[in-house]
Order: structure tokens, then sequence, then C-alpha cells
């Protein structure tokens, strides 16, 4: 066995804490997860089954943690998993599961299987059997700042466009300030709208905030990569640059797996709370509206239905906020049939949509939001997630369907009460 | 001879092993403990594992079509089982006698055969569907279907010492019994117990994100 297995094993092994061992205790095999997952929905096919994409770990648990894998292994009659499971699995555990937390919450024994994939693709970073499309991510970020290549001269350039656009200056490096707003690089590049959009609503709240010119990035693809000291690194560029600054509260961007990555694991990989707060920018906006800081002024008419990002919602627990904001600027505002903490996934999460070779997957599996919008019958879909908002077009666009998507953000920035005091 | 190993040390032994084997399968899970959160909860968790502890019990909507079976199944083989063990008057009567010293309201004798049919029909159901629907075929292991198999036994044997009329009927029933109080703290049949360590981590977990799981 190599260096790098046994890395992995000895991960893999360090990963099985109280919980999974509760878990893979728990487990009867019932199969009702594989009916709440999108791949195995959509497909059909049995291997997509949650639990079974587990199968490397609970090999290792059974050997070491159970009564007859041990007296298999004292008899040489038990093996454990071994370099074939990292290799068979690899695409199980990273092309068609999109941490998206839907099979978590159907579970009859409480078997949160999302928390056992993310600790299981730490040994499989470790193992190397992880995508080509995932590792140029994680490096990208290590070593330029951001997944997509985004530097701050990049940065620097956008923002400049939203300034001559607003008139707004936009505030970087400013120490005191009450916030920090962080973006993703998908913001930055494909949808520069949303930092026009929160520009203009904390100009018009009299939000005192800024960028750091140290940190912008958010997103953190060590995370969904399942890399440990990456994460940790992305994760502390934002926190030292929140910390040097001295602000109170940290702005995670609409990007859904960027708020579990700074809000829930941010402090866990550092290894301390943090001396600041975190607050999803959809928290911040209905708080604002709550205080009357953010006046707002009509409706669209426009029949509009919401598109649950997991790690906001399920993962997250943002769940009321998006839904309050919608309902103050959209009378047509309705639901799709599985909503909220129960939605189905863009099929992009978990790194899905930075791995190429699972593009043919991910659009088959598109199937069920197509089913979804469909059903809804509107041909508006409104998110808060610029990765998921990417993924949702390209799949519109792969099923020849004429329906628009637009960020939450920029939908509550259009009906924004001008000549607010 | 075998009949009074099979109902005085036999009996003893095997509810020794037990108890002893689902305490320390509780205690090993338990100290194995988890990592500090240092996230700053949004509610406490105690509240959600206590919540989830009972909601689990009742399904999702999404999953109520599609896993129909299995949550039919599942409910008549773990009501009717537990009815069966706890409210039937032979195992009532041996309770009262071998452990707790008295006894309780039982089923009477038409509900007591009743429960016994809706308790087989949903472990045959299920073992059926175990068989045949591609995805639990995959992910299930001989533990599952030992497992399954002993339930069988036991459940068949005791419908045949329902009468009581031969007394090597029950004492078939019985060893059987016992063969699965053995077993039991080594198989999957543990979920009786660590299902409700499962669903309070994840309750809580949930519940300091704000979620209700």
């Amino acid at each position: 066995m190599n260096d790098r297995i046994e890395a992995a094993l000895s991960e893999l092994r360090n990963q099985i804490d109280a919980r999974v061992s509760s878990y893979f205790s728990s487990c009867v095999h019932c199969g009702l997860c594989a009916e709440a997952c999108h791949f195995h929905v959509e497909t059909g096919d049995p291997r997509y089954t949650p639990i079974y994409k587990l199968e490397p770990m609970r090999k290792l648990w059974r050997q070491e943690h159970t009564l007859s894998g041990r007296l298999g292994k004292m008899l040489g009659r038990s093996s454990g998993p071994d370099e074939r499971d990292f290799a068979d699995w690899e695409e199980l555990v990273y092309d068609s599961c999109n941490l998206c937390g839907r099979c978590s919450m159907v579970c009859p024994v409480g078997i949160d299987i999302t928390y056992m994939l993310r600790k299981q693709r730490e040994a499989f970073y470790l193992s190397g059997y992880t995508p080509d499309g995932m590792q140029k991510a994680l490096q990208r970020t290590l070593d330029i700042g951001s997944p997509m290549g985004v530097t701050l001269k990049t940065l620097k350039a956008t923002l400049a466009h939203v300034e001559k656009a607003s008139g707004l200056t936009i505030p970087i490096d400013c120490e005191g300030a009450e916030y920090m707003a962080l973006f993703s690089s998908m913001e930055v590049v494909n949808f520069p709208e949303y930092i026009g959009s929160v520009t203009r609503i904390f100009d018009a709240a009299g939000l005192s905030w800024t960028i750091s010119s140290e940190a912008f990035e958010a997103t953190n693809a060590g995370i969904q990569i399942g890399s440990r000291d990456g994460a940790r690194e992305i994760v502390s560029r934002a926190v030292n640059a929140a910390e040097q600054l001295g602000v109170k509260y940290l702005i995670s961007p609409e990007c859904g797996h960027a708020y579990t990555a700074i809000r829930w694991e941010g402090p866990n990989l550092i290894g301390r709370p943090y001396k600041f707060k975190v607050i999803h920018i959809l928290e911040l906006l209905e708080q604002l509206q709550r205080e009357g800081r953010l006046k707002l002024n009509g409706k669209s008419d426009t029949p509009m239905t919401l598109h649950d990002p997991c790690q906001i919602v399920r993962r997250g627990g943002v769940v009321d906020p998006p839904r309050n904001l919608l309902h103050q600027v959209a009378s047509g505002f309705v639901e799709t049939t599985d909503h909220g903490s129960m939605n189905f996934c863009c099929g992009g999460g978990g790194g899905v949509s930075a791995n190429e070779r699972a593009e043919e997957l991910r659009l088959r599996v598109f199937g069920r939001k197509k089913k979804q919008f469909e059903e809804s019958g509107v041909n508006t879909v409104v998110t808060a997630c610029a990765n998921c908002r990417i993924v949702l077009e390209e799949g519109l666009e792969h099923y020849e369907m004429d329906t628009e998507v637009i960020g939450l953000t920029e939908l509550v920035a259009e009906y924004l009460e001008q000549g607010i005091d | 001879m075998i009949g009074n190993f099979i109902d005085g040390p036999l009996w003893y032994f095997s509810l020794g092993v037990f108890l002893l084997g689902v305490a320390w399968r509780l205690i090993a899970i338990v100290r194995i403990g988890v990592a500090v959160d240092f996230s700053e909860p949004r509610n406490g968790g105690s509240g959600g594992a206590l919540r989830t502890l009972f909601s689990r019990s009742l399904p999702r909507r999404p999953v109520i079509t599609r896993g129909k079976v299995q949550l039919v199944a599942g409910y008549m083989f773990h009501l009717g089982l537990f009815a069966l063990l706890f409210l039937a008057q032979p195992h009532v009567e041996f309770i009262s006698e071998r452990i707790t010293g008295f006894g309780w309201v039982t089923l009477p004798h038409w509900g007591f055969i009743l429960v016994s049919e809706v308790a087989f029909a949903g472990l045959l159901l299920l073992l059926l569907y175990r068989l045949m629907n591609p995805v639990t075929r995959l992910i299930s292991d001989t533990g599952d279907y030992t497992a399954s198999l002993l339930v069988f036994l036991v459940m068949l044997s005791g419908c045949l010492a329902l009468a009581q009329a031969y007394e090597g009927l029950r004492l078939l029933h019985l060893l059987l019994a016992e063969l699965l109080l053995i077993y039991f703290p080594f198989s999957t049949l543990m979920h009786a117990f660590t299902f409700a360590i499962s669903r309070g981590y994840t309750g809580a977990s949930m519940a300091r994100k704000g979620v209700n799981a």
C-alpha cells in the first residue's frame, strides 16, 4: 500500500467520530435515502443511493468498530477499504453528490449522510482520487486567491464599472467599518450586478461597510474537495482581514457553499470562535428591512418562483428571509412542490459544477429541476446563489426552456425606494 | 434436560449478553466523542435533538409516495412487533415472572393474533422488498439477512407455540429468542437503541443552524 492510501486510511479512521459510529450502527439499509437523491431519482441507478456512496468509510468502520469486523480481521476474512475502493468510489463521491443534504432529511433513523460524505472527502483528497477540475479550482484559490482566477485587479476593474454606473464609491480597507463584504468569483465575473445592487442598498440604508483588498473571495474550494489545510488557509484569509479591519460583521454573499464555509465550518477549521459575527446577505437585507433602513417601493407582478440554494437553506438555516424578501417585491410568488428545506439541488453544488467530467450527469439530473419549474407554471426563477444561477441557466439552456433566472438581491435593489434619508 | 437448560441457564446467559452487549456498544459509540463546534449557534441543540427524536418517526412528504412500500411495511412490522413483545399475554407473563415481578394490561386473544399477523406481514414485505428492489439488494449485507431471518424464525416459532399445547414448541420459541438476544448487540438490530443517538446528533446539529431536521 502506498503512502497516499495509508494517509487516506488514517484520515478516514480519524473522521469516524461518535456521530459517524452511531449513524453506521443505526443504518438498516432501508434505501429511503435513494428516494430523496436527485441523482437516483432521475437516473434510477442504485449506485447513486446516498448511503452506498459511503461504502469505503463503512468498510473501515465495520472492520474497526464492530465485533464481527474485528474477528474477521483477526482471522484474515475481513478486509477494510483499499486503493481499489478509492478508485471505484471517486465518481460516486464527487460526481454524483452535491452535498445538498436532502437525503439527511428523510432518513428514518436520523442519519446525516451529508455530514459523513463531507468527512469522507477529506480521505479521498489525501488518496489523490479527486476530480481534476476541483483540484485546479483549489490550486487557483491558493495561488491566486480565487477558483476562477479573479485577482484584486479584476475585482477593482469590476468595482470601477459599478461605481461609474451607480455614482457611488465602494469603500475598500476602511478600518472601523461595521460590516465587511465578501463576494464570490462568480459574482465578480458573471454577475457584477450583484455587487452593484449591494452597493446601492448599503448606501441607501446608510450601512458602514467595506471590502478588504486582502480577502474578498468567499468561496472555498478546499471544503468542496475535502482539503482541510486548503480550506483552513482560505477561511483564514477572510478571518484575518475581518479581524484586522476590526469589523463587527462579515457579510457572506449569496453564494451557498461560501456561507457554509465561512459561517458554519470556518470557526472549526481555524479552531476558535471568530471575533466578529457572520451574517448572510439575505439575513442582513431582511434585518435592514425590518429596522426600516431598507425601504422598498412597488412590486413585480411577474409570476415567479424561488430556487432554494441548499447550503443557504437546508444546510444553512436561512429559510425564511428569502421568502419574506420575495413577498416584499413580488406579488406573483409561488412555491415549487418541494421547497424550502426539501428543495432539490440545482445539481452543481458540492463542487460538481467545477467538475467537467460530471457535466453530462449534472445536466441529466437537472431534469428534476425542469419538472419542478414546469409544475410551478411560471417562467421566472429567483435564486440567491451565483453558482446555482449559472447552473440553472445552463440547465434551462440545455432543455431549451424559456425561463429567466434572476438574483434575489438584484430584485430587491430594483424596488429600492429612491431618495431615502 | 435440554428444556431445563433453555428455560434456565441459557435464558440468563442470553439476557446477560444482551444487556452487557448493548451497554458496551452504546458506551463504545459515545466515548469516541465529537469535536467541539466553535461556530456560533443560531439556536440551542437540545430542543432540536428532542424534536428530531420524535419527528423522524413520521415520514416527510417527498418520500411518502416514492417509499410507500418501505414505509407501510416498516410501520406494520415495528408497531406490530412492539405490541406483540409488550402487550401479548404470554410475553407479559414471562417478563413479569422472570424480570419485573409485575405485569400490565394485555391484548385480548384476537388482538394478539391481529398484531402477530400485521408484524409478520410487515416483516415478509420488508424482506421481499430487500430482495427485489435494486437499491436495497445492492446495499444489504449478510447481517441484514441474518437479522431478518432470526426475527422471522422467532416470530414463526412464536405463532406455532401460540396454542401452548406443546411444550417443545414453547422451548423452541424461547431458544430462538435467546439466540436473537445473543446476536442482537453485534448486529444491525442495535438500531433499536442507536436510532435515538443518531436522531439526537442530527437534530441537535441542524437546530444549531436553525433547521428543523
